[in-house]
């Protein structure tokens, strides 16, 4: 019997040929992300407990991002003090406001995501980066601080379900509406505790960013970690970014699936996720009269550079509609350069949108861009919770970048397909 | 140990209205613990006493990987919370406090708010002295339980370390 990819990363960061799933191991950690709001307790636990040291600094990247620029005092206080402490530690990975970028965004872009590899973050969203073949999970504080003293953290080896995405997407559908069909599909706890696997026509077809969004989501449907096996787009995507050597793992053809969930994607239409779970998903031509308040385009999930170029797409030529209101994030620093010399940031200004620094701030109720009891969002992120983007009474729809910029044009939700 | 129940029989009751993230500038337990569960029951913090146990639904702690969740819980004065199911990231984090964490299966069903609740962690059974039943669950794993006896994953690796 053949392992999968998940196993094989695992397998390897422990010193064995082999592990099977439900088995509790001690794995190597390659790379430990932090953000500003877990890293500060993490700080204080292992001073308190004597742990003075972090085992490897050069395995660390930290990067402040969810209530930067500093929205409080309180905010400004936490950054001082993981920035006092990368530098008493010897971390040179810390990316200051400038070169910042939202963490999920900023790891893969900057090179620090290598196939093969173990990734830990103190962020649920970290499952992002198995879209390049490495085994990455979320973690809280205590794990982020036992990762940090030890370099390496206690898991138990994950059962995988395999995704089998056959055919190909229509014009105007984008790999947001896949992940949003396949948690409506299998519910926000339907691979809980699993491993989720992405594999088939459809992945060989979808760029990385694309794979990105898809392993982004898979916390929004219990998962450990999404993970997609490296392919020549991988690779390229990585070695144009660092020279680091890798190594690039596979599943075997014999590996064994829990369940092997499959799906065609050839007559998705785009879908949202209606209020309060991800999973309550309906497809675009099914979702009636929406007048929404604040159109949102940015985050881990959605604020890449083929997303700004989706939405700027659709958006050129036209203008948010009256009363409604478009807040635009690029989510890391070189992506919003990259969009200002596209000609992206003019054609949403333009448009009547806002365009602002990278920050996580508004998909988690943070800052720039909350919202007020009753006001409606649109947005290309990833959680709709009560509360999530700000007021408990307030309603956040998910959908892709196009649908996003569509419904700001028409200040309802609305199709991105007519635009195109 | 023994307490009182606090029924929210839903499920995926995640950490985002657990502790909201306009509160995650504060990283202090006892500051944390005004806000617990505001945004689903105002007036969680008022009725809690100390040594109380939440009583949920499946996917209990999904979303966010935020410990403050369980700091936030803590600091109210929750001795533990069992529910039929924990999203994975949350009770990873409840066994790295060293905070009970009790999967036991529809049992939210059964379980009002008010009933005296005794449970044998050692032992897999949760007894309702309320209402005369009992319901017994898998033990936690022995792996879990030491890091729980040590206090938690910090003290664990410590005394490894130091």
């Amino acid at each position: 019997m053949g392992s999968t990819i998940t196993e094989k990363i695992l397998a390897r960061h422990c010193g064995r040929d082999m592990v099977k799933p439900g088995e509790l191991i001690n794995a190597e950690i390659d790379v430990v992300m932090c953000h500003d709001v877990t890293t500060t307790p993490a700080i204080d636990m292992l001073a308190e407990k004597g742990l003075r040291k972090v085992a490897h600094p050069e395995r660390v990247v930290i990067m402040p991002d969810h209530f930067v620029p500093n929205k409080d005092i309180k905010s400004a206080e936490m950054v001082a003090k993981i920035r006092r402490w990368a530098k008493e530690q010897g971390i040179e990975n810390f990316y200051e406001l400038g070169r910042h970028g939202v963490c999920h965004a900023l790891l893969p872009e900057q090179g620090h995501v290598l196939p093969g590899t173990t990734i830990v973050g103190a962020d649920s969203h970290t499952c992002t980066h198995g879209a390049l073949g490495a085994f990455s999970t979320g973690i809280g504080s205590t794990d982020l601080a036992a990762t940090l003293a030890t370099g390496e953290l206690w898991f138990k080896v994950p059962e995988t379900i395999q995704f089998r995405l056959n055919g190909k997407l229509q014009k105007g559908v984008c790999s947001k509406d896949v992940i949003l069909a396949i948690i409506t599909r299998i519910g926000v706890d339907g691979a809980l505790y699993k491993a989720m696997e992405f594999t088939g026509e459809l992945i060989d077809d979808l760029s990385i960013e694309a794979r990105m969004t898809i392993c982004n989501m898979a916390i929004e449907a219990g998962g450990k970690s999404g993970i997609i096996n490296p392919d020549q787009k991988t690779i390229d995507y990585v070695k144009a970014r660092t020279a680091e050597p890798f190594e690039v793992l596979v599943s075997d053809s014999d590996a064994e699936y829990t369940a092997v969930f499959e799906m065609d994607v050839t007559d998705l239409e785009p879908v949202v996720a209606f209020p309060h779970l991800p999973s309550n998903g309906r497809s675009v031509s099914e979702v009636g009269n929406i007048a929404i308040d604040q159109a949102y385009l940015g985050s881990c999930t959605n604020g890449r550079i083929e997303d700004l170029r989706i939405a700027a797409q659709i958006m050129r030529g036209h203008q948010v509609a009256p009363g409604m209101r478009m807040i635009v994030v690029p989510a890391t620093s070189d992506i919003w350069k990259q969009a200002n010399r596209e000609g992206l940031l003019d054609i949403f200004m333009e448009a009547g949108a806002t365009v602002s620094a990278p920050t996580c701030g508004a998909c988690l109720g943070g800052h720039m861009g909350i919202l007020a009891a009753g006001e409606r969002c649109i947005s290309s992120t990833n959680r709709n919770f009560v509360g999530r983007m700000g007021s408990p009474k307030a309603e956040v729809y998910l959908a892709g970048p196009g649908t996003v910029a569509a419904s700001a044009i028409e200040g309802k939700i609305a199709d991105p397909r007519k635009y195109l | 140990m023994k307490g009182f129940a606090h029924s929210y029989p839903r499920a995926h009751i995640n950490t985002d209205e657990i502790i909201p993230a306009r509160y995650l500038n504060i990283d202090q337990e006892n500051d944390l613990a005004e806000h617990a569960m505001e945004d689903i029951d105002p007036d969680f913090v008022k009725n809690i006493r100390k040594g109380d146990i939440i009583v949920a639904g499946e996917d209990f702690g999904c979303g966010s990987s935020r410990e403050h969740a369980v700091w936030a819980l803590r600091g109210a004065g929750v001795r533990a919370v069992i529910a039929d199911t924990f999203a994975r990231i949350f009770y990873r984090n409840c066994i790295n406090n060293g905070f009970l964490a009790v999967e036991c299966r529809n049992v939210s069903e059964k379980i009002q708010t008010g009933d005296e609740l005794e449970i044998d962690v050692k032992g897999g059974e949760i007894r309702n002295l309320t209402q005369n039943e009992e319901y017994t669950f898998l033990p936690i794993p022995e792996f879990a339980q030491e890091i729980i006896d040590a206090g938690g994953l910090l003290n664990y690796i410590a005394r490894k370390v130091n």
